[in-house]
C-alpha cells in the first residue's frame, strides 16, 4: 500500500501526498467492498457444494457450466428476481436494516486482514482488538433480523445467535490474548512478522481453541442452532426472502472467509512462505497465493467439520463453551505466562519449546480432568437411576 | 494512526453501498404481486397465535451477565498481553492472580448453578 503511494507520487508529480493516498484507499475498498464478496461467494459457495457432496457420496452442481461453475452467478441471478416478501406485522425499518449490516459487518473484518505483503487496509495498533469488536456487529445483525420478523421461530434463534455468540467470543479472546502475549504485538503485521515459526506449531492448543470458537462464530455445523432447520425452520431469516436473504448469505460466507483469515494470520503465518516479501512484485503476489491456499485449507477443515459432525444441542452447546472452551483458556493464559518467564528461557529455540511444552501440559491435564468429571458423574447417574429402582 | 482510520472510514461508505445498491436493483427488477395471505407471519400452515415480544426465559440473561465480566476481563488482559514481554515478574504474577480472581467467578458461578440450562 505505502509503496504504491509512493510509486503515485513520484510518477504523477502533481499528486499531493494525501491525494495519492487517498486514490489508493478509495480503490483498495471497491475491492474489497464490491469484488472480494461477489468472488469469495462464488468461489466458496461451490466449493463448500462440491466437498459436501463428495462427503455425502454425491456429485454436487454440474448442471450450470462446466463443473458447475456458474452455479453461484446462477443462484445470483435467481435471488435477484425473487418476490420480497414481508410480513405485515414485522417492523420494517430494522427488518430491512438488518441484512445491510450482517454485510457491512463481515467486510468490515478486512479492513485489517493483512492478505499480502504490505497490502493491509489499515494496520491498526489495535488490530486485532478491532477484529473482535467489528466482528461482534454480526450478532446485533441477527438479534436484529430475529426481533424484526415478529416471528416465534425467527426470535428463537436470535435468542440463541446471541446466547451462542457471546459464549464462544470468550474463548476466542483468550486464544488471541496467548498470541498477543507470544507477539507482543496486537498489529496485525506485527503478528505476522513476529511468527518465524508458525504458531501453529507451538500454540496448537490455543489454535484448536480459536477454530472451534470460530466455527460456533460464524453460526456453522455443527454449531448452528441459530438456524436449525429440523427445530426453528431456518432461524433468525426466517422471514427473508429474495435479495435480503441473499445479503445474509453473503454476509456469512465474507465472514467465514475473514474468519478463516484471521486464523491464518494469527496462527498459520500469514502470508508468509518461501520467496514471498514486500520487496518485489513478485513477492507480493506470492505472498498472497499463500494467504488464500492457507485460508482455504482452513475452510476446508471447516467444511469437512460441517460433513462430519450432526448439530449439537443447546445445552451442551453452552456447556461446551463455558464448562470447557473458558477454563481450557483461562489455563493456557497462565501456563504460557509462566513457560515464558521461566529463568532458563532465554534463547529463541527454547522459548518455542517452552510454548509447546506448556500447550501439551495444558490440553493433557485438561483432557484428565474431564474424563475424571465425567467418570463421576456419569457413576452419579448410574447410582441415581439404580437408587430409584 | 488517523490515516489508517480514514481508511476504515472509506470501507465503511464502500460496504454500505453493495447492500444498499443490491437491494436497490433487486427493488427494480423484482415482481411485486403481494397478499395477505404471502404477508402473514409463517407458521407451518396455520395463523400463528399469541404475542411473539413476550417476556423470555432468564437462562439467556444470566449468560449475558457472565460474558459481561469475561469481556470487561479481556479488555483488562489485552493491554498486559502486548507489554508482556517487558514486563518483570511480578506483574506477571499479579495477572495471574487477576485471572484466578476470575476463574474463582467462573467456578463460583458454576457451583450456584448459571451454567445450567433449565
Amino acid at each position: 500500500m505505502e509503496a504504491l503511494i509512493d510509486w503515485l507520487v513520484t510518477t504523477f508529480p502533481p499528486l499531493s501526498e494525501g491525494l495519492a493516498r487517498f486514490i489508493v484507499y478509495v480503490l483498495y475498498s471497491a475491492i474489497l467492498a464490491f469484488v472480494a464478496p461477489v468472488i469469495i461467494v462464488v468461489a466458496y459457495t461451490y466449493m463448500e457444494r462440491k466437498v459436501l457432496a463428495r462427503i455425502q457420496d454425491r456429485i454436487g452442481p454440474n448442471r450450470a457450466g462446466p463443473l458447475g461453475i456458474f452455479q453461484g452467478f446462477a443462484d445470483a441471478i435467481k435471488m435477484l428476481t425473487k418476490e420480497d416478501v414481508t410480513p405485515v406485522c414485522a417492523d420494517r425499518v430494522v427488518f430491512n436494516l438488518a441484512p445491510i449490516l450482517a454485510t457491512i459487518a463481515a467486510i468490515l473484518v478486512f479492513a485489517v486482514l493483512p492478505v499480502a505483503p504490505g497490502v493491509i487496509g489499515a494496520d491498526l495498533q489495535a488490530g486485532i482488538l478491532y477484529v473482535v469488536a467489528v466482528g461482534a456487529l454480526s450478532e446485533v445483525a441477527a438479534l436484529m433480523a430475529g426481533w424484526s420478523s415478529r416471528n416465534k421461530f425467527a426470535l428463537l434463534g436470535a435468542y440463541r445467535a446471541v446466547a451462542q455468540l457471546i459464549a464462544y467470543e470468550i474463548p476466542i479472546v483468550l486464544a488471541i490474548l496467548v498470541v498477543v502475549m507470544v507477539a507482543g504485538s496486537m498489529q496485525m503485521s506485527a503478528i505476522v512478522a513476529a511468527q518465524d515459526v508458525p504458531f501453529v506449531l507451538v500454540l496448537p492448543v490455543a489454535f484448536l481453541i480459536f477454530l472451534v470458537a470460530s466455527i460456533a462464530e460464524i453460526g456453522r455445523s455443527p454449531f448452528d442452532l441459530l438456524e436449525a432447520e429440523s427445530e426453528i425452520v431456518a432461524g433468525f431469516h426466517t422471514e427473508y426472502s429474495g435479495m435480503k436473504f441473499a445479503f445474509f448469505f453473503i454476509g456469512e460466507y465474507m465472514h467465514l472467509f475473514a474468519s478463516a483469515g484471521i486464523a491464518t494470520t494469527l496462527f498459520l503465518g500469514g502470508w508468509r512462505g518461501p520467496f514471498a516479501g514486500p520487496d518485489s512484485w513478485l513477492g507480493v503476489l506470492l505472498g498472497f497465493i499463500y494467504f488464500v491456499i492457507k485460508t482455504t485449507a482452513v475452510i476446508w477443515v471447516m467444511m469437512w467439520v460441517r460433513g462430519t459432525l450432526f448439530r449439537i444441542r443447546i445445552d451442551h452447546l453452552l456447556d461446551f463453551a463455558w464448562k470447557f472452551l473458558v477454563p481450557l483458556g483461562l489455563i493456557l493464559v497462565v501456563t504460557v505466562a509462566v513457560a515464558l518467564k521461566l529463568p532458563v528461557i532465554g534463547t529463541s529455540g527454547l522459548r518455542w519449546v517452552a510454548l509447546l511444552v506448556a500447550n501439551v501440559v495444558t490440553a493433557l491435564l485438561m483432557m484428565l480432568s474431564v474424563s475424571i468429571l465425567a467418570r463421576r458423574s456419569r457413576s452419579a447417574a448410574l447410582r441415581e437411576v439404580a437408587g430409584v429402582e | 494512526m488517523l490515516s489508517e482510520f480514514a481508511f476504515v472510514g472509506v470501507l465503511v461508505i464502500f460496504a454500505t453501498l453493495l447492500p444498499v445498491a443490491g437491494l436497490a436493483v433487486a427493488w427494480l427488477i423484482r415482481p411485486k404481486k403481494p397478499n395477505p395471505i404471502k404477508q402473514s407471519t409463517y407458521e407451518c400452515g396455520i395463523e400463528t397465535r399469541g404475542e411473539t415480544w413476550v417476556q423470555f426465559r432468564a437462562c439467556y440473561y444470566i449468560f449475558a451477565l457472565l460474558f459481561v465480566v469475561f469481556d470487561v476481563e479481556a479488555a483488562f488482559l489485552l493491554p498486559w498481553a502486548v507489554a508482556y514481554q517487558q514486563l518483570a515478574l511480578y506483574a506477571v504474577i499479579e495477572a495471574i492472580i487477576f485471572v484466578a480472581i476470575l476463574a474463582y467467578a467462573l467456578i463460583y458461578a458454576w457451583r450456584k448453578g448459571a451454567l445450567r440450562w433449565i
